[in-house]
């Protein structure tokens, strides 16, 4: 056995008994930071798999942003741990830890039995790689192969953040989301929400303009923008904007729109939606990438703070 | 056994202690957090997938990991929702449990665009 084969069983152990850990341990907030480390520890089983587009949008959304907001409602809903209903019967944990058996068995079978010349698209998009102009194929999926997926996504996001929205009691509607938070002006989060974000852009705007050409992108340089905000938020040194302000709504709109418009341009002009001329291709897609990823930091950022909760200014 | 397929049955347990989860834990935060538990499960069995499907001088199939990619942000913004259900009606319960209504002096609408 070699070294390696060790490594990704202990590996697998590990994540394994964080996530009993997430489902057994009684207190909710031990389980979201079960799961926040769970989240990070994935990310290193992407890397085994030589996936590091998602080792990087897994780091960053599922065990950074995502751990933020599972640990923010679990300190909101400490009190709520009382009033939590009675644990089910007996009967139903059984047939519950049946019926979980049976698909994790499934899914286990599924896996040892798959097909052995694997079927794959890599071959493909690597061969049609030379009429974006860029070279991770995976951003060439993402942006033109697939790029309806994406376009949806950014919609997904949107309609996400419209529904989070509209649980805004009706005094606080179009106000800031959140609560105002204060921290110790001389203190650690303070120093570090001023001495972490000058980097952390830099590095933000890198991944997304490297994602062309190497592991990188829209999604993952849009999480650690997000990310810097969030920090100078919690640190509040920054407010969360009203969310009736005309520059928010319209950054959020950007990433889709653009998208939008360049799919009709391809329609009008080309060969069909969303298809780009190859000599346009790159700056095309740069450019709703630039857009795109200040429309996900902003909406993420968004969506990590909440439904307005102050109408106006204390 | 290859590390593929270790993390293939990684996959089907994560989903199988995600659903055992979801069915069995009676609070709400916890099942979102199951269900977060599933669905990555799922993603990784889509990565197995794709890291079989190495070929062309990549480790893994591009399409499966630009279709996850997009599933993980999806499934971040599903969560965000599903909490701030989660805390509003925390708030409505807790609220109406104290009396009512809260600060009617506050100013009624911004009315923006």
């Amino acid at each position: 056995m070699s070294i390696e084969t060790v490594f990704e069983i202990v590996l697998v152990a590990v994540v394994l008994t964080l996530g009993v850990w997430t489902i057994v341990v009684p207190e909710t907030f031990s389980a979201t930071v079960g799961f926040v480390a769970y989240g990070l520890l994935v990310a290193l089983i992407w890397v085994r798999l030589d996936a590091a587009d998602v080792a990087l949008t897994e780091a960053a959304i599922g065990g950074g942003l995502g751990g933020v907001l599972l640990l923010g409602a679990a300190a909101r809903l400490r009190d709520a741990d009382m009033m939590a209903d009675a644990r089910p019967g007996k009967l139903l944990r059984a047939g519950a830890a049946a019926l979980s058996v049976l698909t994790a068995a499934v899914l286990a079978g599924v896996v040892l039995l798959l097909p052995d010349p694997a079927p794959t698209l890599a071959p493909a998009a690597v061969a049609n790689a030379w009429a974006t102009g860029l070279s991770n194929p995976v951003t060439n999926v993402l942006m033109a192969f697939r790029a309806m997926d994406t376009m949806l996504e950014k919609v997904v996001l949107l309609l996400a953040i419209i529904g989070v929205w509209s649980l805004a009691p009706d005094s606080a509607w179009g106000g800031r989301p959140g609560p105002r938070h204060q921290a110790d002006p001389r203190g650690v989060l303070a120093f570090l929400a001023r001495l972490l974000p000058p980097v952390g852009i830099v590095i933000g705007i890198y991944i997304l303009w490297t994602g062309s050409d190497h592991p990188g992108g829209a999604f993952q340089g849009g999480a650690i923008l997000a990310s810097m905000w969030l920090l100078a938020i919690m640190a509040g040194l920054a407010d969360t904007p009203l969310v009736s302000h005309r520059s928010v709504r319209f950054i959020l709109v950007a990433g889709p729109g653009l998208f939008l418009l360049v799919g009709l341009a391809g329609l009008l002009f080309g060969a069909a939606f969303l298809s780009y001329p190859p000599a346009l291709a790159k700056p095309l897609i740069l450019g709703i990438e630039i857009a795109m990823t200040l429309t996900i930091a902003a909406t993420l950022g968004l969506l990590l703070a909440g439904a307005p909760e102050r109408s106006t200014e204390p | 056994m290859s590390g593929v397929t270790v993390f293939g049955l990684c996959a089907a347990a994560a989903v199988g202690l995600g659903l055992y989860g979801l069915i069995t834990n009676p609070q709400p935060l916890r099942k979102i957090i199951a269900f977060n538990l599933l669905g990555s499960g799922v993603f990784l069995l889509f990565g197995v997938v794709g890291r079989r499907g190495a070929a062309a001088g990549m480790g893994n199939d591009p399409v499966p990991q630009a279709l996850v990619i997009t599933g993980v942000v999806v499934a971040f913004s599903a969560t965000a929702l599903a909490i701030a259900l989660l805390l509003r009606l925390f708030q409505t319960s807790a609220s109406g449990a104290r009396s009512g209504r809260a600060s009617p002096g506050d100013d009624p609408d911004q009315a923006g665009g």
